[in-house]
């Protein structure tokens, strides 16, 4: 009778206990390393902690490479470095920015924040004084003309590009992407130039609306278009094929199966010119009460508060820079986590 | 049985045609000019901006680039009497600003593309990729104010360093002695904002890489770098560019964060550690709070300019991101 001995499982291609042994002692080398040379040498601060200790870690895993598998062995371990360092100084600043809004701006949030406006009080006064109120109604008056404006030019330009797909698609595809690189001063200008100097002589959220309108239509246009063109075509054929027409079909049957992902280009639409600022230095006027009225009348919004705070230079004012800014981050922070949710199911089935 | 049948209706055959439906006509008119809108758009601002700014650059001509004197005397009733508007130092600054910034983010987002789609286990992947496409969306004033208050003293420190150790180049040299509010702030700001842009359109480029080719790397017994150097990066290489004239186009364009940190001066300055600087755009926000009429329209004559600028690099990069198949961000 022979035995047939089945060799256990094993996981090859998982790091031995070893290997993690190995790696734990390079970087707790390199660390050491590092602490020893900063501490006797007058290499001084962060800077120097970070690069020495990079250095280390790359010299030691790629000599330790080389020693035991040679120079292909020690390039990769080389690159290896250098991709952690790339992507560690990619998620270092945003760190470092949310930290610094939330740590700065934590001391200038109180209740009549959200109550007050800034009508009597100047950027200088004590915290307790003034608030934002005028800020928030003024930017959603304009996100909301913006949104008006800017949701049926974007859908349609983003049903022409995968609907109608006639002899125009390619160059309006292009104009599209070349839009979005529209810088937003020059937005601003436009307006400037076409509307309030000849037409209208007055500030007002209108204004403002309309050059975050161009800023937006981009946005919800090649995001719809993603989305549409996920949509799968059967489901057009199947309409077609039961007597819709075009028209019946689309509205009926392509646009209600993409509903949720086209909310999601809405709300990233509203997350890109949420904090925009330069076109409304140039077009809303950056008025310190809360305006009712958004065809007249200069209005304030969260970007021109917070520049104005900023501009305004005293440690109070800077502080309630950094509380507004706090509130503009918590507010894209909330669009662009329900925007995920939604986009995580693209398409309804 | 055949009572039935005769009772039945039999409706009349439905006419067959290729001409669209009345209701079709109208849904493709009012759909294409939707999507004529973006030309639409595009066009005005180039016919408006250069109307506005037209009478500006008659009177300067080519000076308008070349000069860099941005002047206006006006006599006691206020009318202009002599203007001098010329934007060199500012597209000087522009330019180098922007350069510095796609120098320093390239390499960086390139790796962290890499390390994205290569290297990190998946719900790293998917947290990071989250992260960096909201840091896309964050609003330019934040990062304006941040790297005014918390990076710029940092960078100050790192720009010191690199002209005590390699003043020797040409480009790290510094004549009169000061470093605030330098295009190299500037820079490391923009690069700052535009490392998630070329991370994005980096990592959607390097995740169509060939994964058989990927595979027979692997096979052959490549390392990871080795695979990456022979299948992805001869894969991604155009589509890098692209990635990065993107970012260099959004570096051009950017106001409020470029004018937080520079120290605006007109005054050609090629000297990238130097504290003198200049920005087309940052140029329209400081001059037009105490504009009069006329200089309004130099300062159109300035946005029409970038405008075209931006529009040159943006139309380059959509070439070559398109040219290796889906663009990206």
């Amino acid at each position: 009778m022979t035995t047939v001995s089945a060799p256990s499982p094993t996981r090859p291609w998982e790091a031995s206990p070893k290997d993690r042994l190995r790696d734990g002692v390079l970087f707790a080398l390199s660390i050491g390393l590092t602490y020893a040379v900063v501490s006797f040498t007058a290499m001084k601060g962060k800077l120097a902690y970070f690069a020495l200790f990079f250095i280390f870690y790359m010299a030691l895993t790629a000599g330790f490479q080389f020693y035991s598998r040679g120079y292909a062995a020690a390039k990769d371990a080389f690159v290896n470095s250098l991709v952690a360092i790339g992507a560690v100084v990619t998620v270092l600043p945003i760190a470092s920015i949310i930290f610094t809004v939330v740590a700065k701006g934590i001391k200038g949030i109180h209740l009549g924040l959200f109550t007050h406006d800034m009508a009597l009080a100047a950027p200088t006064d004590p915290l307790s004084s003034g608030g934002l109120l005028h800020a928030i109604t003024g930017t959603v008056t304009l996100v909301i003309l913006a949104l008006i404006m800017s949701i049926p030019i974007g859908i349609l330009t983003a049903l022409y590009l995968t609907e109608i797909r006639g002899s125009l698609t390619r160059p309006i595809q292009f104009l599209v992407q070349a839009m979005s690189g529209v810088p937003s001063i020059v937005a601003g200008l436009f307006i400037l130039s076409a509307i309030l100097y000849p037409i209208t002589h007055a500030y007002s959220a209108f204004m403002g609306a309309l050059a975050l309108t161009i800023l937006m239509i981009p946005t919800i246009a090649r995001t719809s278009q993603e989305v549409l063109k996920l949509i799968p075509n059967d489901l057009r054929e199947a309409g077609v094929a039961l007597g819709g027409t075009q028209w019946r079909t689309v509205a009926m049957i392509v646009l209600p199966a993409a509903r949720s992902g086209l909310i999601t280009a809405v709300i990233l639409g509203i997350a890109r010119i949420a904090g925009e600022t330069a076109p409304l230095l140039l077009l809303t006027g950056g008025g310190d009460k809360v305006n009712p009225n958004p065809f007249n009348g200069s209005i304030g919004s969260l970007p021109y508060y917070i520049w104005k705070s900023f501009n305004a230079g005293s440690p109070e004012a800077i502080t309630r820079a950094w509380a507004g800014l706090l509130v503009l981050m918590v507010l894209i922070l909330i669009l662009f986590t329900l925007a995920r949710l939604l986009g995580t199911r693209k398409v309804a089935r | 049985m055949s009572t039935i049948a005769a009772e039945r209706q039999v409706p009349a055959p439905r006419v067959l045609t290729t001409q669209p439906r009345f209701s079709d006509k109208v849904f493709r008119a009012v759909v294409t000019t939707g999507g004529l809108s973006s030309l639409i758009i595009l066009g005005l601002i180039a016919i408006f901006l250069s109307y506005r700014g037209f009478e500006v650059l008659r009177q300067e001509g080519f000076h308008f680039l070349t000069s860099s004197d941005w002047s206006i005397t006006t006599d006691d009733a206020g009318n202009v009497t002599e203007s001098h508007f010329g934007i060199a130092a500012m597209l000087v600054g522009t330019i180098l600003c922007s350069i510095i910034a796609v120098v320093i983010a390239l390499p960086v987002s390139v790796f962290s593309a890499l390390f994205l789609n290569f290297y990190s286990p998946a719900w790293l992947k998917k947290i990071l990729v989250a992260v960096i496409d909201m840091m896309a969306a964050f609003p330019s004033i934040l990062f304006g104010i941040w790297g005014f208050l918390v990076l710029m003293p940092s960078v100050e420190y790192w720009a010191k360093l690199l002209n005590k150790y390699l003043g020797f180049l040409p480009f790290f040299k510094l004549h009169p002695y000061v470093v605030t509010r330098s295009p190299f702030v500037a820079g490391v700001v923009l690069a700052i904002m535009i490392i998630p842009i070329i991370t994005s359109v980096s990592r959607e480029i390097f995740s169509q890489a060939p994964l058989d080719r990927i595979q027979a790397a692997y096979a052959l017994g490549a390392t990871r770098w080795a695979m990456i150097k022979a299948v992805v990066i001869p894969h991604g290489r155009s589509g890098v560019i692209g990635g990065a004239m993107l970012g260099l186009g959004r570096a051009m364009g950017e106001t409020v964060a470029v004018f937080t940190v520079l120290n605006i001066v007109f005054q050609v300055n090629w000297q990238m550690l130097l504290g003198v600087g200049g920005n087309v755009a940052s140029l329209i926000i400081l001059k037009f709070g105490e504009a009069s009429p006329f200089e309004i329209k130099a300062l159109m004559a300035a946005g029409l300019v970038l405008f075209l600028l931006t529009l040159v690099v943006n139309a380059l990069a959509d070439l070559i991101v398109r040219r290796t198949g889906k663009s990206g961000r």
